[in-house]
Parts: structure tokens; sequence; C-alpha cells
């Protein structure tokens, strides 16, 4: 009986070690999961181990920037500087190292959220100048003149409004240019206010990048309605898709 | 039996006209609320315009009567002002296919004109003979302009014109249109274009910003259409047996002459785009708007795929100065070093697929129409060290370098470059090797042109 009676004790305390092992072994590990998703940050990042890495950064006091989960020169020169201080190789990359790094040096509450992030884009980070809202609007008007043209209409469009933006003799903002009374059929009918699908977007996005395909053109039209004689007598580019393209 | 069906009837058909009348009076009504809503919008526009063209016209008068320097500055920051809005109010009336472009012209260069006048130091730079003249040219142009403008705004006032006859006017695009307010426009348009050839100085950029893109910037020979396609197929890596090749004709108009390319690989659908220049033959940009697929590169692997596609093609020296995201792809900024400057004028972009880390973006118009090889550099007066005290005492330098970019006159110069914070917000500054003088402030983190 004493012997069975040790034996149950034995287990029963193994198995409970065992199992407060595993727990604390589990435990760590658990919380480690949580933290940065293993990929190597870098300038141009983005996305929520951005924002784990920025809160991380501020929690040590190397970034006193708001988080925005996107991996700018602010977040970089923070890197470079935490790394210089903890002996890691300086090169403003997170990779493995600066990653364990960072995770035994700084807390981060994982429920953090980049500030003012929704869907992907923030309506306050800007591309050329222009904000989150100013490449709608203008992917609106490029979706509503020419959803039916291939791709490469559709930059020219967008470029061709940029190049009226650029231009003195039109109004100097993107809904200047394109709320212009009877600049834009599409405004004037509504169809800017159809929804806008990704090609549009991206056209805006290419032509924001310097793609014009027009050579600098302001003026397009549709040989096939146009009847204004004095939208013939503009010098034309070229014609892309349906649109003669002119200055 | 009629009379039933007729005294069942005519009750219910006089209430259906009554309620149809009714319903027909208040779409009317709602109709014309609009309309003249609309109408005042435009009334608003006008009338602004021509009270901001009094005051322009006041303005200008002033500065030619003012002795005293300080004062000029104060005249001038209203003329720049009152410019801008009077443009703003052009841009709200229903004008647009109608040429009124000389007249926004004229107030965008007298803006520019009252602008530089306006910053800078006229103690030590004082107003020329030669801008004295200009300043009273425009101030007796923008009489002659007021003055008919004022002629259609009393036209407008006493026969009451409405701006949605003009809007339907110029829809209707008629040859001989016969409206008040659109004879008294072109009028305008005419008597500024008649002297349109006012010599606003350097510094006026519009017109030297094209220049900068014309065909006697760029090297080597003149290409054929069939040279063109060849030059496409290599530039996307491509075998003549690989892809249909098309070429569209451009016009007259182009800035540079330039051959456009449409290359549809074989057993693909997807269309890539080029354009190269007439002369020399450089591919100017390239589009490939292909399906990109789940990523698997990262940044720092498309920054290299950049770098191999340049060099592949002949672009040695190139640096990589900004990289970002946008969905699957990178796009990334390259320009030109020589000896360790930067040339920021000489820039170009890559986009960079992250699924296959192809080239699916080129976009070098900078790069072709500014580069030049073995630049000479001036001698810097100023070290690096001196350079530094002349930056803002708060902004915490994190980089610096040497780099050529253009200034506001758009000459090329050799400045010490500063990266570093302000008050959080990152920023670059360049600072003129030669005299201190703060060349280009940028705020960085929005990835913007230089140069």
């Amino acid at each position: 009986m004493n012997v069975s009676n040790n034996m149950r004790i034995l287990t029963l305390s193994l198995v409970s070690i065992l199992l407060i092992c595993g727990m604390m072994m589990t435990l760590p590990n658990f919380s480690s999961q949580e933290t940065f998703s293993g990929r190597i940050l870098e300038r141009g990042s983005s996305g929520q181990d951005v924002v784990e890495l920025q809160e991380r950064l501020k929690y040590i006091g190397y970034l006193n920037d708001v988080t925005d989960g996107k991996f700018g020169w602010n977040t970089y020169w923070a890197v470079r500087k935490f790394q210089k201080d903890f002996g890691i190789k300086v090169d403003g990359k997170v990779g493995s190292k600066t990653q364990r790094m960072l995770v035994s040096k700084t807390k981060y509450n994982p429920t953090a959220k980049a500030e003012n992030v929704h869907q992907g884009k923030q309506a306050s980070y800007k591309v050329h100048g222009h904000s989150a809202n100013d490449i709608k609007l203008m992917a609106n008007a490029v979706y509503g003149e020419a959803r039916g043209e291939p791709y490469i209409g559709q930059v020219a469009i967008a470029a061709v409004i940029l190049n009226r933006v650029e231009s003195s003799s039109f109004p100097n903002t993107p809904s200047g240019v394109i709320f212009e009374p009877r600049a834009f059929t599409a405004v004037a009918d509504g169809q800017i206010w159809l929804t806008p699908n990704e090609n549009a977007k991206k056209a805006v996005q290419d032509a924001l990048n310097g793609m014009d395909p027009t050579g600098g053109c302001t003026y397009y039209f549709n040989p096939e309605t146009a009847t204004s004689a004095w939208i013939w007598s503009r010098p034309q580019v070229k014609r892309i898709g349906k649109h003669i393209f002119c200055r | 039996m009629y009379s039933k069906i007729a005294g069942v009837l005519t009750p219910i058909l006089a209430v259906a006209v009554i309620g149809l009348g009714m319903w027909g009076y208040q779409e009317n009504q709602e109709k014309n609320s609009i309309l003249i809503k609309a109408e005042n919008q435009y009334q608003r526009a006008f009338h602004d315009l021509t009270f901001h063209m009094d005051q322009l016209q006041d303005e200008l008068g002033k500065t030619l009567a003012i002795n005293s320097r300080r004062q000029i500055d104060g005249t001038m920051s209203n003329v720049w002002r009152i410019s801008s809005v009077a443009r703003s109010d052009v841009g709200q009336l229903p004008l647009a296919l109608m040429s009124f472009s000389k007249t926004e012209e004229f107030l965008a260069n007298i803006g520019d004109f009252a602008y530089k006048t306006a910053i800078r130091d006229l103690n030590k730079e004082p107003l020329s003979e030669k801008e004295y003249e200009n300043l009273k040219t425009l101030h007796s142009r923008a009489v002659e302009i007021q003055s008919e403008l004022r002629k259609v705004q009393t036209k407008v006032i006493d026969q009451k014109l409405r701006w949605m006859d003009v809007e339907s006017a110029l829809a209707s695009e008629e040859e001989n249109l016969d409206n008040t307010i659109i004879d008294g426009f072109r009028t305008i348009d005419k008597t500024v274009n008649e002297y349109s050839d006012i010599d606003f100085g350097p510094g006026i950029q519009t017109l030297q910003n094209k220049e900068r893109f014309s065909d006697k910037n760029l090297t080597g020979k003149k290409i054929t259409e069939e040279e063109a396609k060849n030059i496409a197929l290599r530039f996307l890596g491509l075998q003549a047996s690989q892809a249909k090749v098309k070429v569209d004709r451009s016009g007259k108009g182009h800035e540079y002459s330039a051959i456009s390319v449409a290359v549809t690989k074989s057993g693909g659908n997807n269309t890539i785009h080029l354009d190269i220049t007439k002369k020399g033959g450089h591919v100017v940009w390239m589009i490939n708007n292909r399906n990109i697929s789940n990523q698997k590169l990262n940044i720092q692997q498309a920054v290299q795929k950049g770098k191999a596609f340049l060099e592949k093609r002949g672009l040695d020296n190139m640096v990589n100065y900004t990289a970002e995201q946008y969905d699957n792809t990178a796009v990334l900024s390259y320009v030109y070093s020589q000896n360790g400057v930067r040339i920021y004028p000489d820039a170009l972009t890559v986009k960079v697929a992250l699924d296959t880390g192809e080239v699916v973006g080129y976009q070098a118009e900078q790069y072709i129409f500014n580069h030049k090889q073995n630049r000479k550099f001036v001698m810097p007066k100023l070290t690096l060290e001196q350079a530094r005290k002349e930056v803002n005492p708060n902004f915490k330098v994190q980089e610096s370098r040497k780099a050529v970019v253009l200034n506001d006159n758009n000459d090329e110069v050799l400045c010490y470059e500063f990266m570093g914070t302000v008050n959080n917000q990152a920023f670059r500054v360049f600072i003129n090797v030669e005299n201190g003088d703060e060349e280009v402030i940028e705020k960085l983190d929005q990835p913007g042109k230089i140069g």
C-alpha cells in the first residue's frame, strides 16, 4: 500500500511539475508569438509590425512621433540610434537580432493601433503633396471620365489633371481643376460620384509618380462627341483609346 | 351606361389631374430654386473677380507711387495675394472651353513676379530700371482688364444678363456665339494677348520648366520607328519572337518628339507601353499594368532588383534615395551620383513588382533631359561644419552629404544636404556651398520631387 501511495504521490508531483514547467515554457512563447511577424522591416515598410516597432521605440524614448505604421525617416533614425546604443550592426533595418533586442528591452501593448489609420491608408498621409483624399477625388474623376478606357488612357486622364494643376492657366488644386465649371463632362453629369475601381486608383498613383503618357497635355476630347471647333484647333499630341490629347 | 362610368371616372381623373399639376408645379419650383442657386454662385464669382481686379489695379498703382522699400514689400505681398484670389474666381466661372487662358496666365505671372519681389531683400537688391518698367506695363494692362470687366459688369447688372445663359450658349458649341458676357471676356483675353511679350526676367518658372524638356538637351542621332521597336524590346529584355510590337504615332504638339511603342508578350493580353525619344532613342517611361500576386520580396530586395535593372541598361552610379510600398509594388527613386555627390536633377523612378521582382514601371524624364557626364563642381567656400551653422539651430542633423539641386531660378547649385528632424518632423535642407544660402527645404516622408 505504502509503495503504491508513494508512487501515486510521485507521479502526481511529477505531472504537476511537468505541467508547471510546460506552462512556464509556453507562457513566454505565447506572448512572443504576438510580437513581430518575422519579416525584416526597413524604410518604406508599413503595417501592424511597424506599429509595434514604433510603439517599442517610443517606450524607451527613442521615438517621439505619432505611431502611423509607416517606416519613415524618423523611425529609421530612431532604429539606427537604438542599434548603435545596443551594439547591433547599424544598418537601420529591423531584422531578427534587432527585433529580439527590442523585445527584451521594451514593452508593447498588442492592442495599439496606428493613429488615423483606417483600412490601410490614412487620410493625412501625403504622396507628392497630395493627401489620400485628393487621390480619392482624382480617382473618382478618372473613373467617371475614362472607366471604359485602357489602363494607359486612365493614367493619361490623371496626368492631364495634374498638368492642369501645374499650369498657370488653370486652378492650382486638384479639386479646383476637377470642379472647374464645364471642365469635365463626368463632373457635369454626376458620373464622378460613381465608386472608382482599383485600376482608377492605381492610374492616379502612377500619374503622381510622374508617369505622363500625354507628354504634358492639358486638354483631351472624344472626337466622336466633341463638336467644338476650338478644341479641334489645339495642337494634338496623340490618341489614346477613344480620346485625343492636346495642349 | 357610359354616364355611369363617366360618373365614376371623372372625379378620379380630376383628382389625378390636380395631383399631377401640383406635383409638376412643385418640381418646377424646385428646379428653379436650384437654377437660381447655381446662377448666384456664378454671379458671386464674377462680381468678386471684378472687385479683385479693382484692388489689384490699385495695389499695382501704389507700387509705382511708393518710394520706400519697406512699403513696396507690403504692396507686393498684397498684389501676390489678390492675384491668387482673382485666379480662383476665374476658376469658378463656366469658361473652361472658352479661351480665357491668357488672362489667367497674366494673373499667374503677376503673382509670381510680386512674390519674388516681396521675398527679396530690396535693400540689398532694389528694383531695377527694367523691373520698374515692367511694373508700369503690368499696371496699365491691369487697368485695361479692369475697365473691360467693369463694362461687362455694368451690362450684366443693367440688362440682367445671366451666367446660366453663358453656360448654355457655350454648351451649344455654335460657331458665332452672340452673348454679351462671352464677347466681353473674349475682348479681355485679346487685350492681354496683344501684349504677351512682357519680359518678367528670370524666375518666372512656368516657361523655363518646359524648356528643360526639349530636344535640345538630348544627345544622340534621330531614330527610326524600326529602331524604336528594337530599343523597346531590348529595354524589356525580350526577343523579337516573344512579343508583338506596335508603334503609335504621336502628333506635333509634344514637348519633345517621341515614339510611342506598345508591346504585347506572345500569349499574354497585357500591353506594355513605352515612350522613346526620337532623338537619341532614350526610354522616357514604361508602364506595365499586369496583375501582381502576393508579396515575396521585401523592399531592400526590390531596391537591389531596381539597381540591377538600371545597371543592365547602362545606368551606373545610381543611388536609391526613396522607397515606398503601394500594395504589392515598391516605388523606388534613384539619383545619379558623381564621385559621391548626389545629382538630384538626374532622378528617375522605378516601380518593382514585389511578387517576382520584375520592373513594371519606369519614369526617367528628369534624368534623360538633365543628365550630363562629368559635371564640373565649384570649389566650396564653406566647410560642412560652417554650413551646419546656417541651418536652424533646432534642426537635429542625422545625415549630411554633398548634393546638386535646382534652385528657384532652375539653376543647378552645389549644396550640402542635411537630413534630420525639427519638432519631430523629418526635413532636408540644402545649403549652398558658396554663400550658405538655404536653397531648398523639403519635408520628408512624402516622397517629393527634387530638382
